[in-house]
C-alpha cells in the first residue's frame, strides 16, 4: 500500500464530487418541504412490502415487457457494479490494487456477473438510444412537455452509461493484458474482456496507460454522474424508492377531504359548532391555506416529491384517455411543470433551467406571465380534460399520484376563483336545487318504481 | 302471462321506520338511476332480481339526493360536503349498515369518501352483489341458453376497476351466462375510459380529434366482430358513453349495451 500523490488528488476530487452532491440534495430537500405537510408514515410493514415490490421488484415496468427487461439489465448492472466501484475507492484511496481480490471464488463470480452486466448495459443503452432517436417511440418522442432539456437529458444519460460501461472494459482488458504480458494472474474472472484482451496492443506502458486513463475516467465519470442527477430525470434512481414508500395506501377512487371545509359546512349547518383553532405558525399567526392548488406550495411535500421522481418515461400520458384523443393534457406535463415551477420559485440545484413554453413559442399551451403553477405552466384546458380515470396513476413505475395534483389545481379553480366551465357550474346549481346533476324536479326521484312487475312465483 | 306477474311495491326507508322495521340492505339508487330513462331500466331489472331472491331491502326513494361525486370530481368539495353530510345525517338517521348500489361513482364515494364525514357503512356494487347470489344458489341463470354463443365484451368503469380493484365480480356475474366472453385489448388495470369521469359527463370535451367514448366503443367493436354482440357494462355514465358510441358508428342494430343486472334479469326470466 503505497499513498502517491494520485491517490491524494483522488481523495480530493472524491471529496468535493461528494461535498457537491449533498449541497445540491440539500437544495432538493429545502424545495420538496415547501410542500404542505402531510403525515404518511402509517403502516410501515405495507409500505416496505410495496418499496420491495414496485420500487425494487421494478413489479410495475413489466406492464411493457421489452423495455422492462432492457430496464432490469441497467437496474441490477448499477446495483452489481457499485460493488466494484466500491473497490475502485478503496484501491484509489488506499493505493491498493482490487483489495476485495482476497475473497477467491467469489471474487471472480462477482467479476464475471460484473463483466456480464456491463455487457448487457451496454446493449440495453443502444436499444433505448434507438427507440427514442431513431424508431421514435411516440412517448418519449412526442409532446409539449418533452422539450429541448428533456430530449437531450435523455440521450446523454445514455450516452454516458455507455462510456462509463467503455471505461470499465478498458480498465480490466488493459488489467488482463498485462499480467499475461507479466505471465501472472491477477483476482477476478472476465468473461467479456478476455474475449478482447489483445484488442489494446501489446505495449505494456501504453496499457498501463490506458488502465489508469480507464480507472480514471469510470470513477471521475461517477462523480460526475452524481452531480449531474439532480438537474436530470435520472434522479429516479434515487427518489424512486422514497416515493414507493410514501405512496397512497387507499383506494384510488379515494380523494382527499378537506377537514377546514367540514368545519365551515358544519358550523353552517349548526350555529353552535365551535370548529376547532385554526393552526398557527412559528409567530403564532394562523395559517390561511388556500382551498385547492394555485401554485407549488399548496401542493403536498408529497406531490412535490413526485416531480423529482418523474423520469418522463411517458407511460402516463401514454395511457391518458384525454391525451391519446387529442386533448391538451399530459399528465408527465403536470409532473415536470410542477418540478420546474419548484426550481424556478425555491432552489435551483439544477445545471440547466429548462425553457419555459411560452419563450418556445408552444401555441397550444397557452400559459400566461403570472408566476404560479397553475396558468404559468398548466392551463384551464389541460386540467378540464381530465376524466380522474387513475389510468396515469396506474401506469406509473414509481407510483407517482398525478390525479391528486389535477384535483389540487381543478379545486383552486373552483373553490377560489368560480372558473368551472359553465356546463359544470350548471351542474352544480342543479345539485344545489334538485339534489341531482341535472334539472329534474326531486319530486320525481322515486317515479322509476312505478308499474313495476316480476313474475309471481307459484 | 298476465296472471302470472304481480305488482312490485317498492318499499322504502320511511315506511320500514314507520313499522318499525330494518331492511337488509338498501339499495341506493343514485341520479341516473333514478332520473336517466336509460338507466331506470337497470333500476328496475335490479329490483326486479332483489324481488325474486326474496331479500328484505329498501330504497330512500324521495329522501335520496346526490352523492355529491361529480361535484368532487368537479373540483367543488365545498358542494360535495353539503351533499355528503346531508346524505350522511339521513342514512345515520335510519340506522343504514349496507348499501348496495349499481352506480361505480355512488359506491366509491360512499364508500370510501363518506367515512372522513362521520358515513360509515358496509358499501357493495351490484357487481358484487349478483356475484354473492350467484355463488349463494338463489340466483340460477336458468335461462342462460338465451345468451349461448353470444359475445359479450364487459367494459370497465375505472370507478370500479382502477378505483376500488373490482375487476372479477362483473365478470364472474357474466360467466354465469351461457355466452362468450371476450376481453378488449385494454381491460381490467388496463382499462380505457368511457370518458365520462371526473365530471366529463356533464361538459363538452375539450377540444381534440377524436372522443374517448369513440376510440372505446371502436375497441369493443373490433372485438365483437360482426353479428350480434352485446358490450356489458357496470356504471351509468360508461352505459351512456358506449350507447353513443354504439350509435355514432351506426351499429345498434347488431351491438346492444346492457347493465349486467339487466342480463341476468333477462336470464332468469324477470323481464324482457
Amino acid at each position: 500500500m503505497i499513498i502517491g500523490l494520485e491517490n491524494i488528488i483522488f481523495l480530493l476530487v472524491a471529496a468535493v464530487g461528494i461535498g457537491l452532491f449533498v449541497w445540491q440534495i440539500r437544495k432538493i430537500r429545502k424545495n420538496v418541504l415547501m410542500g404542505r405537510d402531510v403525515e404518511l408514515a402509517d403502516n410501515p410493514a405495507e409500505r416496505i412490502n410495496k418499496t420491495l415490490l414496485v420500487a425494487f421488484g421494478q413489479q410495475k415496468m413489466f406492464k411493457r415487457m421489452l423495455p422492462a427487461v432492457l430496464h432490469l439489465f441497467v437496474y441490477v448492472g448499477f446495483l452489481v457494479i457499485n460493488i466494484e466501484v466500491l473497490e475502485i475507492l478503496i484501491d484509489g484511496i488506499f493505493g491498493t490494487h482490487r483489495i476485495l481480490g482476497f475473497a477467491g471464488v467469489l471474487y471472480s463470480g462477482l467479476m464475471a456477473v460484473n463483466e456480464i452486466l456491463a455487457a448487457l448495459v451496454i446493449v440495453a443503452c443502444a436499444m433505448f438510444l434507438w427507440r427514442r432517436n431513431v424508431t421514435k417511440v411516440p412517448r418519449l418522442a412526442e409532446g409539449v412537455e418533452m422539450r429541448a432539456w428533456p430530449k437531450l437529458d435523455a440521450n446523454l444519460i445514455l450516452i454516458t452509461e455507455i462510456v462509463l460501461m467503455l471505461a470499465l472494459f478498458a480498465f480490466n482488458i488493459s488489467d488482463l493484458k498485462l499480467a499475461e504480458l507479466r505471465g501472472t494472474h491477477i483476482a477476478g474472472a472476465f468473461p467479456v474482456s478476455s474475449m478482447f484482451v489483445n484488442i489494446l496492443g501489446n505495449d505494456p506502458d501504453t496499457l498501463h496507460v490506458i488502465g489508469r486513463v480507464g480507472w480514471w475516467f469510470h470513477i471521475l465519470g461517477i462523480l460526475a454522474f452524481m452531480n449531474y442527477l439532480p438537474s436530470s430525470k435520472h434522479f429516479h434512481i434515487i427518489m424512486a424508492f422514497p416515493n414507493v414508500y410514501y405512496s397512497k395506501l387507499l383506494p384510488k377512487g379515494k380523494f382527499t377531504t378537506n377537514a377546514a371545509i367540514t368545519h365551515e359546512i358544519k358550523a353552517m349547518l349548526d350555529p353552535s359548532y365551535q370548529p376547532p383553532a385554526p393552526e398557527v405558525d412559528a409567530k403564532g399567526n394562523p395559517i390561511i391555506q388556500r382551498f385547492g392548488a394555485k401554485d407549488v406550495e399548496d401542493l403536498t411535500w408529497k406531490q412535490l416529491m413526485d416531480s423529482y421522481t418523474c423520469t418522463e418515461c411517458g407511460r402516463c400520458t401514454d395511457v391518458c384517455p384525454a391525451n391519446m384523443t387529442g386533448k391538451l393534457l399530459s399528465p408527465r406535463k403536470i409532473v415536470m411543470d410542477t418540478r420546474d415551477r419548484m426550481e424556478e420559485k425555491g432552489e435551483h440545484p439544477a445545471i440547466y433551467k429548462p425553457n419555459h413554453y411560452k419563450e418556445m413559442g408552444v401555441e397550444r399551451v397557452e400559459t400566461t406571465d403570472e408566476k404560479t403553477l397553475l396558468r404559468g405552466y398548466i392551463t384551464p384546458e389541460e386540467l378540464w380534460a381530465c376524466t380522474s380515470c387513475n389510468a396515469c396513476v396506474e401506469a406509473c413505475p414509481v407510483n407517482i399520484d398525478q390525479l391528486s395534483t389535477i384535483m389540487d389545481l381543478r379545486r383552486f379553480l373552483v373553490l377560489e376563483e368560480s372558473a368551472a366551465p359553465a356546463s359544470l357550474n350548471a351542474m352544480f346549481t342543479n345539485i344545489e336545487n334538485n339534489g341531482a346533476p341535472w334539472a329534474f324536479s326531486p319530486a320525481d326521484r322515486f317515479n322509476w318504481a312505478d308499474e313495476l312487475y316480476v313474475p309471481s312465483k307459484n | 302471462m298476465e296472471e302470472n306477474k304481480r305488482l312490485v311495491k317498492v318499499p322504502t326507508m320511511a315506511t320500514m321506520a314507520a313499522n318499525g322495521e330494518e331492511p337488509e340492505i338498501l339499495f341506493w339508487v343514485g341520479c341516473a338511476g333514478a332520473f336517466d330513462d336509460r338507466y331506470k331500466r337497470v333500476t328496475r331489472a335490479f329490483v326486479q332480481i332483489l324481488e325474486h331472491v326474496g331479500v328484505k331491502y329498501a330504497v330512500l326513494g324521495t329522501e335520496e339526493s346526490c352523492t355529491g361525486d361529480p361535484a368532487k370530481r368537479a373540483g367543488n368539495e365545498f358542494l360535495f360536503q353539503m351533499q355528503a353530510l346531508t346524505n350522511i345525517e339521513v342514512l345515520n338517521a335510519y340506522n343504514v349498515k349496507k348499501i348496495v348500489t349499481a352506480c361505480p361513482h355512488c359506491f366509491n364515494t360512499i364508500k370510501n369518501e363518506y367515512p372522513d364525514l362521520g358515513g360509515n357503512y358496509e358499501v357493495i356494487h351490484h357487481s358484487t352483489y349478483l356475484q354473492q347470489l350467484i355463488n349463494e344458489g338463489k340466483v340460477h341463470v336458468k335461462g342462460g341458453e338465451a345468451f349461448k354463443g353470444k359475445r359479450i365484451t364487459y367494459h370497465d368503469s375505472c370507478y370500479l376497476g382502477r378505483a376500488n380493484d373490482i375487476y372479477e365480480a362483473p365478470r364472474d356475474v357474466l360467466a354465469a351466462l351461457d355466452a362468450d366472453l371476450v376481453e378488449m385489448k385494454r381491460s381490467r388495470a388496463n382499462g380505457l375510459c368511457c370518458g365520462a369521469g371526473g365530471a366529463q359527463m356533464f361538459k363538452e370535451p375539450e377540444p381534440g380529434k377524436k372522443d374517448v367514448n369513440i376510440e372505446r366503443t371502436e375497441e369493443a367493436l373490433a372485438i365483437l366482430g360482426n353479428g350480434n354482440g352485446v358490450i356489458a357494462t357496470a356504471c351509468p355514465f360508461c352505459m351512456v358513453m358506449m350507447n353513443d358510441g354504439v350509435k355514432n358508428k351506426e351499429q345498434e342494430e347488431s351491438v346492444q349495451v346492457f347493465d349486467i343486472a339487466e342480463l341476468i334479469a333477462q336470464a332468469e326470466g324477470l323481464s324482457k
